[in-house]
């Protein structure tokens, strides 16, 4: 077995082994899925009072994935928490003290993390998908429609990378209570004002959570963005892979 | 075997470590002395590539430690912050520390055995008590079966019982022939596990030599004598070639003298004796006094690696001139509190 194998392996172990994992994660799936369900079953039930114009650029899709707005924050803490608490319990230096190799350390960590929240985010993708599309009834649009599988698989694509950029930036700062403090107002209000307010939506459309969301959305206007869907989610794997590098390149540095 | 060859660690503008050289060799406990904030975690820190030395560099069996692919086979260490996530599981904490270096799982059932640790694998260590810490710390140490051990003040706040597990241990695994390096700002402590000594003070070395060498140079003796007439007594102690030197409460003090001599003196002249006694100073007032020096007179470099320092002319301490018992005067600054003034909170 090589020692980046052996290095995975022990990353693996390190992220089952705690209990914030399940919660987190589960915590990601569940509101996501049922706040995406709740808005759904309002929708269609109020469907008939929104305006023709509106009824005509309805995005189903999108809708069903208004509960990830709030389950993201899940996802960030999952990713804030892998990394912080190898510092706040000073685990680090037993870590990098068993893998002086600290790319190795680092890019394992990722990997491993990044894996698990790939395949829990498509899952509340999915899940969120039918869940709403079954509430939205006669309202909804089918996994066969155009644009629509890219929405869902793309959803999931964009879980992972936030909890991924989290990561990232926990690398930078190491604390818990600074990461927290910086990336959850962020991304549950701040980015959000900034890529929408005609004031500073030209820059602000441009940050990872305004960017990625628009491989979600199925009817054009939805988002009424510069660039395309994939583009968009393109642009926040930028942000990610520069978090992460950012990341590695403050733990090759610093002292641990 | 450990190398250190001028290791040296800059804080913006304080020196945490200062130009260290020395080797900690296999089959014997090695003590690494000095106050707290000396430099002793920013030594070992960096002895395991977690810090950057600013200069100079460490060999762990000829290698840097960055070249060790799997270092835990040849290094285990106890750090001073125990390093264990509270929420996970003792068992799972050692297996992860053991998956990266390839070492097997049984080993893990292993060490938390010859900790005593076997029965709270499955549990939380956020519910140990400070000692069931250390102890999982050392499970963590022994791991990979290492030649070389590293333990940063492991009797910290430990039960007598716990204190004497780890000298034990330690002394085993010395006699196994393993390199152990120990550090402790207790010179007591020491003084009953380590067999060599090597004592920093403001991250520099002030003392590399066996505990047995370090004990005839340091342990000093004096006899203190007080008298209703100081000042006769001075003058016929001084005619006799001895030198006295004043002490607390009054009395004299001379540095190697002979009690019955003394008392023989004062009886020939009639002077009257209050008390006359041989005082031998503590170990760990030795090790005061050493360090105690590296604080005053800091800006002065250590003498040879293999002896302690020894105060130099017109800068001694204490009125009476060089030769005068340091520390007998006046005690020496009370433990650390000169230091940590000084040198803020790292190192």
């Amino acid at each position: 077995m090589s020692h980046s194998t052996r290095v995975l392996k022990s990353e693996w172990t390190k992220v089952r082994s705690v209990r914030s994992t399940v919660w987190t994660l589960a915590t990601a799936l569940l509101v996501s899925v049922g706040l995406g369900a709740l808005i759904c079953g309002v929708t269609a039930s109020t469907f008939d009072d929104m305006s023709s114009s509106e009824q005509v650029t309805f995005d189903a899709t999108y809708t069903s994935f208004a509960g990830m707005g709030i389950g993201q924050l899940a996802m960030i803490a999952f990713g804030v928490l892998i990394v912080s608490a190898e510092y706040s319990t000073g685990m680090i230096r037993n870590s990098l003290a068993a893998v002086p190799q600290r790319g190795t350390f680092l890019w394992s960590k990722v990997l491993i993390a990044g894996a698990l929240v790939l395949v829990v985010g498509m899952v509340t993708s999915f899940c969120a998908f039918f869940l709403g599309q079954a509430l939205l009834g006669s309202h909804g649009v089918g996994i066969g429609d155009e644009g629509v599988l890219r929405a869902v698989v793309g959803g999931g694509i964009y879980m992972a990378l936030i909890a991924m950029f989290a990561v990232g930036i926990t690398f930078v700062l190491r604390s818990p209570l600074l990461a927290f403090a910086i990336l959850m107002p962020f991304f549950f209000l701040i980015s959000n004002i900034l890529g929408n307010v005609e004031a500073t939506k030209k820059v602000g459309q441009y940050l990872p959570d305004q960017a990625g969301t628009t491989v979600m959305a199925v009817v054009p206007d939805t988002l009424n963005r510069p660039y395309g869907p994939w583009e968009g989610l393109l642009i926040m794997v930028a942000w990610t892979a520069a978090a992460l590098l950012a990341g590695f390149f403050v733990l090759k540095k610093r002292d641990a | 075997m450990i190398e250190l060859r001028d290791l040296t660690k800059r804080y913006g503008d304080k020196l945490a470590v200062d130009g260290l050289s020395f080797t900690v060799r296999p089959g014997t406990v090695t003590g690494f002395l000095g106050p707290n904030g000396a430099g002793k975690s920013t030594t070992m820190r960096m002895v395991l590539g977690l810090d950057e030395p600013t200069r100079g560099d460490v060999r762990i069996e000829g290698k840097r430690y960055a070249e060790l692919r799997e270092p835990l086979h040849s290094i285990g260490a106890l750090l001073e912050a125990k390093g264990v996530h509270g929420g996970r599981r003792a068992h799972d904490h050692l297996l992860c520390l053991a998956q990266s270096n390839g070492i097997p799982e049984r080993r893990v059932g292993e060490a938390l055995e010859m900790v005593g640790l076997q029965d709270v694998a499955r549990k939380r260590p956020k519910g140990f008590s400070l000692g069931m810490g250390q102890r999982l710390g050392i499970a963590a140490a022994l791991l990979g079966d290492p030649r070389i051990l590293m333990f940063d003040e492991p009797v910290n706040g430990l039960d007598p019982e716990g204190i004497h597990w780890i000298r034990t241990l330690m002394q085993q695994l010395a006699r196994e022939g393993r390199t152990v390096f120990v550090s402790s700002h207790l010179m007591s402590e020491m003084a009953q596990t380590a067999e060599h000594l090597v004592v920093i003070g403001q991250g520099k070395l002030l003392a590399d030599t066996s505990m047995s060498q370090f004990i005839a140079e340091n342990s000093r003796t004096h006899v203190r004598v007080r008298t209703p007439e100081p000042e006769r007594m001075r003058d016929l102690l001084t005619e006799a070639g001895l030198r006295p030197v004043p002490g607390a409460e009054g009395a004299l003090e001379v540095d190697d003298g002979d009690a019955p001599r003394i008392g023989e003196l004062a009886a020939a002249h009639g002077v009257v004796l209050h008390e006359l006694s041989t005082q031998r100073a503590s170990l760990e007032e030795a090790f005061m006094r050493l360090t105690a020096q590296s604080v005053e007179y800091h800006a002065a470099a250590p003498g040879g690696t293999h002896a302690p320092p020894v105060p130099q002319e017109g800068t001694a301490p204490h009125p009476g001139g060089p030769q005068s018992p340091p520390g007998a005067a006046q005690p020496p600054p009370a433990w650390g509190e000169d230091w940590q003034d000084r040198k803020g909170r790292r190192g």
